[in-house]
């Protein structure tokens, strides 16, 4: 059984891409609200290279939608300066990988300006940025590194997995006070030249509505086994779980959706009717996000567990270019079903 | 100039063209009917340099494997032109236990200690790293230099521009090089740049800055013997920014609807072939002798690629460590 949350919105029959679907979300907010406005790398005329501004310049015009010298520093700042002046920024990293040459302008200045201000400065702002591998991009093009970013106190980050939540996390993202990272993986927007996901087509109300940054989303109830994940990776859970149905052992898997804040309750609810949990993190796996979720679970009631917590994460190796060694370290749905038969063993 | 410089220069642009004309072939050759991107036996991102062989021809008949060169995203002409060897960079390319990074790197990410050689597919880093190149080679008393290349895009990112100032503050033995193709993927030069010329960035910084107007690989041969002796000769950093040609689209797959200047472009290889001819150097023999020879040089590396073995998956973890 498939849950997505459609309470704040009216069902939907209209299907679009994960891609369509942010820009549409992007789109009605920039209309509504003047202050908005896109700025980026290939933003423009390009209409994003994963077709996340698509259209925008045609429809808004290059005072609001703006292609960027390959500066990085210096847009990332802009975006900061204009967010502290009242305008609501949407700036583009066109790989997270490439936050290397900018992190200064993130974690020092967006992230921390709030706090060190004591409250009397925002900065709402909409950082969004590809991430993720699977199609041989190599160690530079490939990195997920949400945990990165979740660990930097100021950022809010939000990753969603389908066309619904792509829009309404956008929504949310524009209208929230704090610099929110939207992190969305190329094997989620459902781009025509990349193997895509089928659920990366999917109903989307026209109108605008939001998804609550924060609010994980149970998308397959089961009584084994809680698979955690987010991203792409949920999908590769959802197939898992499929196959592992099929083997009697009945999964749920839980999209966490936003990182930052974490939905801690979602997983602990989860964890005490089965169990057990299995985190599948296409981020490298020491230091990150699985980590926090085996001490959510520890710090709140070990009990709770009847196996250890298990990890499936890029293991700590630099995403290799050659497919043989890339789909080594993915978290596939094939290593998905073998991690999880290992925690029912 | 003489002519056996004049044919060398021209024999390594028909290599480089050979070369990529035989990955453009095999790239696009697996990924049909359903364009994907990570299918086929060259999966990924693939940045072609198609147009711009004449600025690592000219820059590299200079060097020696003894010289390092930094490269970019785009890196295929200046690694052929430096010598690399084509069997291990194309099996790089598909990503095999034989290549030059045993399948971890990618066209985007080639390392060759035996040349100096690398890139990087992150814009502008390739400069600074050659500062350090440059730095040892003065402190271990050798003769070499650096050579760092970059695009016109690259040029507005800081690591260019803290480069150019630490290379001239230090008198470091490096020669940059731009390659001002007019694009940076689809954002113009006029959009991205504040003003016409990087070697007036150079001379601000108090390096000597030269522009080549019209990808003549004569002219680059030129400015890069200058620059290249002066570095040395510890007469200090020079910056070369070339007006060179992107034939093709910013990476494979590219439709290019941003551009409006397709049926401008010159093609740079047929151009010198004609100039050789009309100067006796070249007859159109040669010109054929010399196109089969890099075709069956580029034959025997993907060959040899093509028949390689697959690196092992459980060997993954090797070499993140030394
Ligand atoms: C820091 C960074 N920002 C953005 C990119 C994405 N990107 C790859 S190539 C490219 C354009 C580079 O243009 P230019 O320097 O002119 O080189 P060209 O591609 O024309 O050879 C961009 C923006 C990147 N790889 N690294
Ligand atoms: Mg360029």
């Amino acid at each position: 059984m498939v849950l997505i949350d459609t309470s704040s919105a009216s069902v939907s029959t209209r299907r679009l891409t994960t891609a369509k679907a942010m820009v549409e979300g992007i789109s009605q907010e920039m209309e509504r609200d003047p202050s908005v406005f896109v700025l980026g790398e290939d933003v423009g005329a390009y209409g994003g290279i994963f077709s996340s501004t698509t259209g925008l310049l045609e429809r808004f015009g290059p005072h609001r939608v703006m292609d960027t010298p390959i500066s990085e520093t210096a847009f990332m700042g802009l975006a900061t300066g204009a967010a502290v002046e009242g305008m609501r920024p949407i700036v583009e990293l066109m790989f997270v990988d490439f936050f290397g040459v900018c992190m200064d302008q993130i974690y020092n200045h967006m992230a921390k300006i709030h706090y060190e201000s004591g409250g009397n400065v925002k900065v709402p702002l909409v950082l969004m940025t590809a991430v993720g591998g699977g199609y041989s991009d190599g160690a530079q093009h490939s990195q997920c590194l949400w945990g990165t970013f979740a660990h930097m106190p100021g950022l809010k980050v939000v990753v969603p997995s389908n066309p619904f939540d792509a829009k309404g996390l956008m929504i949310s993202a524009i209208r929230d006070d704090n610099p929110v990272v939207y992190m969305f993986h190329k094997g989620v927007m459902g781009l025509p030249w990349m193997a895509k996901n089928p659920r990366s087509l999917g109903p989307v109300p026209e109108k605008p509505y939001e998804v609550p940054i924060g609010k994980a989303s149970v998308v397959r109830t089961g009584k084994d086994m809680t698979i955690v994940t987010l991203s792409l990776s949920v999908h590769h859970a959802l197939d898992a779980a499929d196959d592992l149905a099929q083997q009697g052992i009945d999964c749920e898997v839980i999209d966490l959706r936003s990182l930052v804040p974490l939905d801690r309750e979602a997983v602990l609810e989860s964890v005490s009717k089965t169990g057990r949990l299995l985190v599948v993190d296409e981020d490298y796996q020491s230091f990150g996000l699985s980590g926090e979720l085996a001490a959510v679970v520890a710090e709140t009631d070990p009990r709770l567990l009847k196996a250890p917590v298990s990890r499936l994460a890029i293991p700590d190796v630099p995403i290799p270019y050659s497919r043989t060694l890339e789909y080594a370290v993915l978290p596939t749905m094939e290593r998905i079903v073998s991690a999880a038969k290992r925690v029912m063993a | 100039m003489d002519n056996l410089t004049r044919l060398g220069l021209y024999k390594t642009m028909v290599l480089s063209r050979s070369f990529e004309e035989a990955i453009l072939r095999d790239y696009h050759a697996d990924k049909k009917p359903a364009w994907d991107i990570g299918a086929g036996l060259i999966p990924g991102e693939m940045h072609l340099s198609a147009g711009q062989e004449p600025v690592a021809a000219g820059v590299c008949a200079h060097l020696t494997a003894d010289d390092a060169v930094t490269a970019t995203h785009r890196p295929h002409h200046f690694a052929i032109a430096h010598g690399m060897d084509l069997k291990l960079l194309a099996a790089e390319i598909f990503g095999r236990e034989t290549g030059l990074g045993k399948g971890r790197g990618g066209h985007m990410h080639l390392f060759d200690p035996s040349i100096h050689f690398s890139c990087s597919g992150i814009i502008a880093e390739g400069y600074p790293p050659a500062l350090g190149q440059a730095f040892a080679f003065q402190h271990q008393g050798k003769n070499s230099v650096a050579v760092a290349v970059t695009g016109e895009g690259a040029a507005n990112q800081g690591a260019f521009h803290e480069s150019l100032n630490l290379a001239a503050l230090w008198k470091l033995p490096v020669v940059f090089i731009v390659e001002d193709n007019d694009w940076a993927i689809s954002v113009s030069r006029d959009a991205s740049t504040s003003i016409r010329s990087n070697a007036v960035r150079a001379t601000s910084y108090g390096l000597r800055g030269t522009r080549i107007q019209d990808n003549s690989v004569e002219g680059v041969w030129d400015a890069a013997k200058t620059a290249i002796e002066r570095a040395r000769a510890g007469e200090g950093p020079s910056l070369i920014e070339v007006q060179t040609v992107r034939l093709w689209g910013h990476f494979e797959g590219d439709a290019q609807a941003y551009r409006n200047d397709l049926d401008t472009l010159i093609d740079p290889i047929p151009a010198y072939a004609n100039q050789l001819e009309s100067d006796g150097i070249l007859t159109p023999e040669l010109v054929k002798g010399i196109a089969e020879d890099a075709k069956s040089r580029v034959d025997d590396a993907f060959e040899y690629a093509k028949s390689s073995p697959f690196p092992s998956a459980a060997e993954v973890g090797n070499y993140v460590f030394a």
